[in-house]
């Protein structure tokens, strides 16, 4: 099993960054919370390595 | 026609001991005569040990109650007799419906395994269920078994013993003395027996509360369990439906924390709510109302010397998943046999230190997804609703997001796993689902069902293995040779070529080996019975 990828990883991280505030605009601070917490879960499903995730949890956490 | 909930099936008369010259002592006291005391006493006369249920009412319980029964409590009435009429009575659902705000988000199926007598679970009124429990009681108690049920009679003080208890019982012709070897306290979640003895109960209070009405109505409502998130008739709260025998509805309605109990249950505010739920069009009778707040909490210890706690009495978990009554009946399952063999000295005293020990991990269990599932239904912070939320919404179109959804984890069987009573799994390649621990796993057996075979006593389960038709050590344990095809093969042989299982009166896996070694048969059987410490 790998460890959660903390160095650089996504091609092109200024048009993520772009795309990714781009999907909130013209939403309101409550539907952009709603959106953040469905894109987590989204993405959560697709890593799905129980291991992984907990360590992603503690480092948002800056544990 | 008087409800059954409204007969007095077992009112006071005035028992012997009252008058007795000097005080009479009785071998186990049960105090409580709700689902858990019943089979523990019906459980224990099976096995000629003299239970006295006392009970300050002589009904069975007001209102619906526990509604949903297990597979696992089914199967254990079926070795207390009284299985069927609660199945023949109860009703079968498989569906389940999810709704958030306006709209259903998905349904469920439980689709059940096939290969079992009974099914994953049946929704039945408390009110049966107590009431066919007390028929089975009475009916043992007519053959000259030594069970008896005492109404009218309320245990007002207790003194503890080493060797026995002391009680004084209150009834309508005044108290009298009665003397109990063991005591079981199966009084419910608010004990007087915790109580009297001054024993702690932790946990957590759930800062909510819900609106319980039974509901008679012709309704073409499916046989299906319904539950909403958020619904527009109960606004940033949940609501659930569900069918009972008998056109009963059970409805649960959320309705938060500020609220005037006694206000909220009249039913000029019950009747507008029902309706906008149910529909303005739609004719029913309330039945029986009630709001309860919930909690999770349990006894550091459910064993005190002599005297032992079960079902809510020792511990108490929030209704969703069907965990209260389902787990009470286990404790009654674990509690009984072991409590009989050191009542007949075939078991050292400590075998009752293993109730203690594998029913605190039952209820460990409980308290975990009863709790989990509440803080799902009812969340304790924003940001807690906001997931929620988020994976209701996406579960009407994304099916990851279901396994998510938590409006109830349903009740299943506890495996005693690590318990000091198991001997080491010695059968790796046969299935985890009947490893050590584990509650016997039915499956069809000639005419009938595997546990059909296994209605007392240990058990002795051969699969392609030789071994004598019994063996004592301490106790005694059968043989029951099973073929090595079909389903039953398909769980207990699985990848081994060959099994052994010894199988503890509670129909719980104790050793599995994959051939017959007198030894080692011998001390799994001194293990399971406490004596190989």
């Amino acid at each position: 099993m790998t460890d959660l990828i903390l160095t650089p990883n996504i091609d092109g991280p200024d048009d993520f960054y772009a795309e990714l505030l781009e999907t909130h605009d013209g939403l309101t601070t409550e539907q952009s919370n709603a959106l953040n917490a469905r894109l987590i879960l989204i993405l959560a499903n697709h890593i799905g390595d129980r291991k992984v995730l907990s360590q992603a949890l503690g480092a948002a956490r800056k544990e | 026609m008087n409800k059954i909930f409204e007969t007095p099936l077992y009112p006071y008369t005035r028992p012997p001991d009252q008058d007795a010259a000097q005080t009479i002592r009785r071998r186990v006291v049960i105090i409580g005569a709700g689902p858990v005391g019943l089979a523990t006493a019906i459980d224990l006369a099976q096995q000629g040990i003299e239970a006295v249920i006392v009970d300050d009412n002589d009904k069975v319980s007001f209102g619906s109650r526990a509604i949903c029964f297990a597979k696992r409590p089914l199967e254990i009435l079926d070795r207390l007799g009284c299985g069927q009429p609660m199945v023949d009575k109860g009703v079968q659902w498989n569906v389940g419906k999810v709704f958030f705000d306006d709209r259903q988000v998905y349904e469920f199926n439980l689709l059940p395994e096939d290969g079992h007598r009974r099914p994953a679970f049946i929704n039945l009124q408390q009110y049966y269920f107590e009431e066919y429990l007390v028929r089975r009681a009475l009916e043992l108690q007519a053959n000259g078994a030594p069970i008896e049920i005492r109404g009218g009679s309320r245990v007002i003080a207790i003194d503890q013993h080493d060797d026995h208890t002391f009680l004084t019982i209150d009834t309508p012709e005044g108290p009298y003395q009665l003397e109990a070897d063991w005591l079981i306290a199966c009084d419910g979640a608010g004990s007087p027996t915790r109580a009297m003895l001054n024993l702690d109960f932790h946990g957590r209070v759930f800062e909510d509360n819900f609106l319980i009405a039974d509901v008679v109505m012709d309704a073409d409502f499916p046989t299906e369990r319904w539950f909403w998130f958020d619904p527009p008739f109960n606004k940033g709260q949940s609501a659930l439906l569900h069918k009972q025998p008998d056109g009963v509805w059970r409805i649960d309605l959320q309705l938060g924390w500020d609220i005037d109990k006694e206000e909220e249950k009249k039913p000029e505010n019950v009747i507008p709510r029902l309706k906008a739920m149910l529909g303005e069009d739609v004719k029913f009778d309330l039945e029986w109302v009630s709001i309860y707040t919930f909690q999770c909490r349990r006894m550091d210890r459910f064993r005190h010397g002599r005297v032992i706690f079960a079902g809510d009495s020792a511990h108490q978990v929030s209704p969703f998943g069907a965990r209260g009554a389902n787990s009470g009946v286990q404790d009654s399952d674990n509690l009984a046999w072991k409590l009989a063999l050191v009542i007949n000295s075939q078991a050292p005293d400590a075998l009752l230190d293993s109730y203690d020990t594998e029913r605190v991990h039952g209820a460990e269990e409980n308290i975990l997804n009863s709790t989990r599932s509440t803080d799902f239904i009812t969340p304790k912070s924003d940001t807690s609703r906001l997931f929620r939320d988020a994976v209701l919404d996406l579960s009407e179109r994304h099916s990851f997001a279901r396994p998510f959804v938590n409006s109830g984890r349903l009740s299943v069987p506890c495996t005693y796993d690590g318990s000091p009573l198991n001997t080491p799994d010695a059968l790796p390649d046969a299935p985890a689902r009947t490893r050590p621990g584990s509650p016997c796993v039915d499956a069809p057996l000639g005419n009938g069902f595997l546990l059909d075979h296994m209605r007392g006593g240990f058990t002795l389960l051969t699969l392609n293995a030789d071994a004598p038709d019994s063996i004592t050590e301490g106790v005694t344990a059968n043989r029951l040779d099973l073929p090595a095809e079909g389903q039953v093969a398909e769980r207990y042989l699985g990848g081994a070529a060959s099994a052994v299982y010894l199988i503890r009166p509670d129909q719980h896996v104790a050793a599995r080996f994959p051939t017959y070694d007198e030894a080692q048969i011998r001390a799994a059987i001194r293990r399971a019975i406490g004596a190989s410490q």
